[in-house]
């Protein structure tokens, strides 16, 4: 396969994941800001989403005040920020324009229409009709371009670079929600009816929170939840699951100089494959996962530099 | 000017390969093809079957309009098309081995050899170079319009990179799921084995020695306007789709960068002009081509279809010596016509032009796409004075045609059926001693009332062709 052709199937799935856990993650915020509480606190909720992406400068530079509003407006249909649902899908769909022939009709069919529905949607419409539909609407969406892959494509190096950006996206989202999440909560850990709606607004986020109760059939702690979200070797958005699959598919597209990044992806699962919640709490949950997500941007390095467009000479 | 209508006769009645299809657009209700209408659009949009228009907005993407009154040409008809394709292109890749070998023709005093050898698009860096099969232009799209019973013209030969063949299977595989019961009605010759014909036909020109070669489709990128049907082809042909930065030249031999590192490519069906195909030997300012293909090309290490230098032959300036070719070659007569040309170089012609401009069709030698013309008989005074200073400026950069009166067929407007002008482009397919096509072809349709120019960069639309089976 042509490494361009790669290149643009690894990011086109990476950027529709992207655009799924951003969905996410702002609806969980949205329903957990209407849980009374103190207007700051809901901020801070608010606040720790632009943190979490790293964009404080650029949502600055167009924001004064940080409240639900804005960070809405910003993180939807901001076109000027890239990492926007908005971008995301865009993004999504230039890429998946690039190699349409190396899609199914099905795949090419979703990306496009998602896109084309997108972007008809400004967000004084997306606010009216609620932004939970919205937030619905968007992970159907990804659920869609999953499953035609899943359903429709042949499942040979295409496949693979498809399922490696989805997975390494999604340990990457994972992994920066928890953190987020779990900063903002554990200060008060308390047994307190907001945090059990917290900690549920957290696991929903995943998709957790029906697995939690299926796994644990107990109360929700906070150790219990980042036990499930990290070590969990069947929750199909565990920081475990997704590493097991990026070590699989990158032993399938394997190349005489992908070694190293093999390599690195194997450490880091069997981490996860034999770690311990308690050690990694003693660790200090965020030295841990900031170690984690150095290792997925190193990994990420790897693969674009043994199979795909290097990063310096993209366009 | 009484104009030839594909599916009625001058009395008003229908013609015989048309009345089923007739009796079935009466039957049904209006509403039915509306809703039909607005949904072949949808699906259109939906699949993203689009093309980028120049001077617009940059990546801006629109619809090629598709009419649902499909195009009907009795098999006769088609059978003595089909015959006079061939022995056209024929001649065509004939001459174009002459001009770049022994130049037989020049000596014979057929072509004035400075019309050849002086002419922009002829590529001195091919004489001499040995292209499989003696075949230069591999895929060409011959451009037909008919202005009366059993009476077509050709308009020109393209020859370089001719476009639209994927409308042409998209229109019919839209008809077929739009109405599929006038299928099942009609006896309709299939086209959906085109891409299959163009893969053999590619694989069968690969570098001698090479029994297993590997084909590609080399595109502009996902900006040209006719990125859907590169990517198209390659898809139907499952062959990679590839763009300039994914190829490189190394002992004169072509590879391409794949996750498990280079491989050599054979045959490189390729999308982008001469002038960008190799910075080292034409445009050095091309960030579209390979530098160092055309020594790889030479050497013979790979094909490219078509050929380099295919353009002399198509070029508005050689196109009326064509059935001189046919003679010259073949020792047969022309079964297409030519329509009349002026040359305005020639100084007779060219008073001639001058004087007759409001009835003439003007083109540029070196034009394509509607760009750059004047139909004379539609023009402003002030179109036809602008046209008569550009002629007298640099006659050699034009020639002129009487207007033809092309034939139209109902169409779906605005304000209901009515007809519209057509013409047509078959794609002939080349490998050696063998000329093949699919019946029928793309048949562009002009949608303004009036309007003579077909060209989708123009407002053009297009419809499905029928050619009808006996």
């Amino acid at each position: 396969m042509l490494s361009r052709t790669a290149d643009h199937l690894f990011w086109m799935s990476r950027y529709i994941e992207r655009a799924e856990n951003l969905a996410r993650l702002l609806d969980v915020t949205w329903q957990m800001s209407l849980v009374p509480q103190s207007e700051e606190a809901a901020n801070q909720s608010w606040a720790a989403i632009i943190a979490l992406n790293s964009l404080e400068e650029a949502y600055a530079a167009k924001y004064s005040a940080v409240n639900g509003e804005n960070v809405l407006r910003f993180m939807v249909s901001d076109h000027d920020n890239y990492a926007s649902i908005h971008s995301c899908l865009r993004l999504a769909r230039e890429n998946a324009h690039a190699v349409r022939g190396t899609l199914t009709t099905e795949m090419w069919e979703t990306m496009n229409a998602t896109w084309l529905e997108a972007r008809e949607k400004s967000f004084e419409q997306i606010v009216n009709a609620g932004i939970g539909d919205y937030c619905e609407w968007v992970k159907l969406r990804s659920s869609l371009s999953r499953g035609t892959t899943l359903g429709t494509l042949l499942q040979d190096e295409a496949f693979h670079f498809i399922r490696l950006g989805t997975l390494l996206e999604r340990a990457d989202n994972t992994a920066r929600i928890l953190d987020v999440k779990y900063h903002v909560l554990r200060p008060h850990g308390d047994e307190g009816a907001t945090d059990f709606y917290q900690w549920g607004a957290l696991l929903r986020s995943l998709s957790g929170f029906e697995v939690y109760r299926k796994v644990y059939r107990d109360v929700i702690t906070p150790e219990r939840v980042a036990d499930l979200l990290i070590l969990h070797s069947d929750m199909p958005r565990s920081l475990r699951f997704c590493l097991n699959g990026v070590v699989k598919n990158i032993e399938l597209v394997a190349n005489s100089h992908s070694g190293e990044t093999l390599r690195r992806a194997g450490q880091l699962y069997s981490q996860l494959r034999y770690g311990r919640i308690e050690d990694i709490l003693k660790e200090g949950l965020h030295e841990w996962l900031t170690d984690f997500m150095d290792c997925i941007y190193l990994i990420g390095d790897g693969i674009s530099k043994d199979f795909l467009v290097p990063m310096s000479e993209a366009a | 000017m009484n104009f030839y209508n594909e599916m009625y006769d001058a009395n008003g009645g229908v013609r015989e390969h048309y009345k089923g299809y007739e009796a079935w657009l009466t039957a049904t209700p209006p509403e039915r093809i509306e809703r039909k209408r607005a949904e072949a659009d949808l699906a259109f949009h939906r699949v993203g079957i689009t093309f980028a228009v120049y001077g617009e907005e940059a990546g801006k993407e629109r619809l090629i309009p598709f009419d649902i009154v499909p195009r009907i040409i009795p098999s006769k008809e088609w059978k003595s098309l089909e015959r006079g394709m061939r022995q056209r292109v024929k001649a065509l890749n004939m001459f174009l081995w002459d001009i770049y070998h022994d130049q037989e023709i020049l000596k014979a005093g057929k072509i004035p050899a400075e019309q050849v050898l002086n002419n922009a698009q002829y590529r001195a860096v091919m004489h001499g170079v040995d292209v499989p099969g003696g075949v230069y232009a591999h895929i060409a799209g011959v451009d037909i319009v008919r202005a009366g019973e059993g009476e077509f013209y050709v308009l020109e030969d393209n020859l370089r990179v001719p476009s639209g063949v994927s409308y042409m299977l998209e229109d019919r595989k839209m008809m077929m799921r739009l109405f599929p019961e006038l299928f099942a009605r009609h006896k309709v010759a299939p086209v959906q084995h085109y891409p299959d014909m163009l893969l053999e036909k590619l694989r069968a020109v690969a570098p001698q020695g090479i029994t297993d070669p590997t084909v590609v489709v080399l595109t502009p990128g996902a900006y040209n306007s006719a990125y859907f049907e590169h990517s198209f082809l390659a898809q139907q042909m499952g062959v990679e789709l590839v763009e300039g930065r994914d190829l490189f030249v190394k002992n004169e031999t072509v590879y391409m960068r794949t996750t498990q590192g280079p491989q050599r490519v054979d045959v490189i069906y390729r999308r982008i002009d001469d002038d960008f195909m190799d910075p080292l030997a034409f445009r050095a300012d091309s960030a579209l081509g390979v530098p160092g293909i055309l020594k790889a090309y030479q050497a013979g290490n790979v094909t490219l279809s078509n050929a380099i230098g295919t353009g002399v032959a198509d070029d508005k300036s050689i196109y009326p010596y064509v059935p001189d070719m046919i003679r010259f070659y073949l020792d047969e007569a022309p079964i297409l016509n030519n329509v009349p040309t002026y040359m305005c170089r020639k100084k007779d012609d060219l008073a001639y032009v001058l004087d007759h401009l409001s009835e003439l069709v003007v083109k540029e030698v070196h034009g394509a796409g509607g760009y750059g013309m004047l139909v004379g008989p539609a023009s402003t005074k002030e179109q036809i004075e602008h046209f008569r200073h550009l002629l007298i400026a640099k006659p050699e950069g034009y020639i002129a045609q009487p207007t033809l009166a092309l034939s139209n067929c109902p169409t779906f407007v605005e304000e209901g059926i009515a007809p519209r002008h057509l013409d047509l482009r078959p794609f002939v397919l080349s490998s050696g001693k063998c000329v093949d096509m699919v019946p029928g072809g793309l048949t562009r349709v002009a949608l303004t009332k009036g309007s003579l120019v077909v060209n989708s960069s123009q407002g053009g639309g297009t419809k499905d062709t029928w050619v009808l089976e006996d």
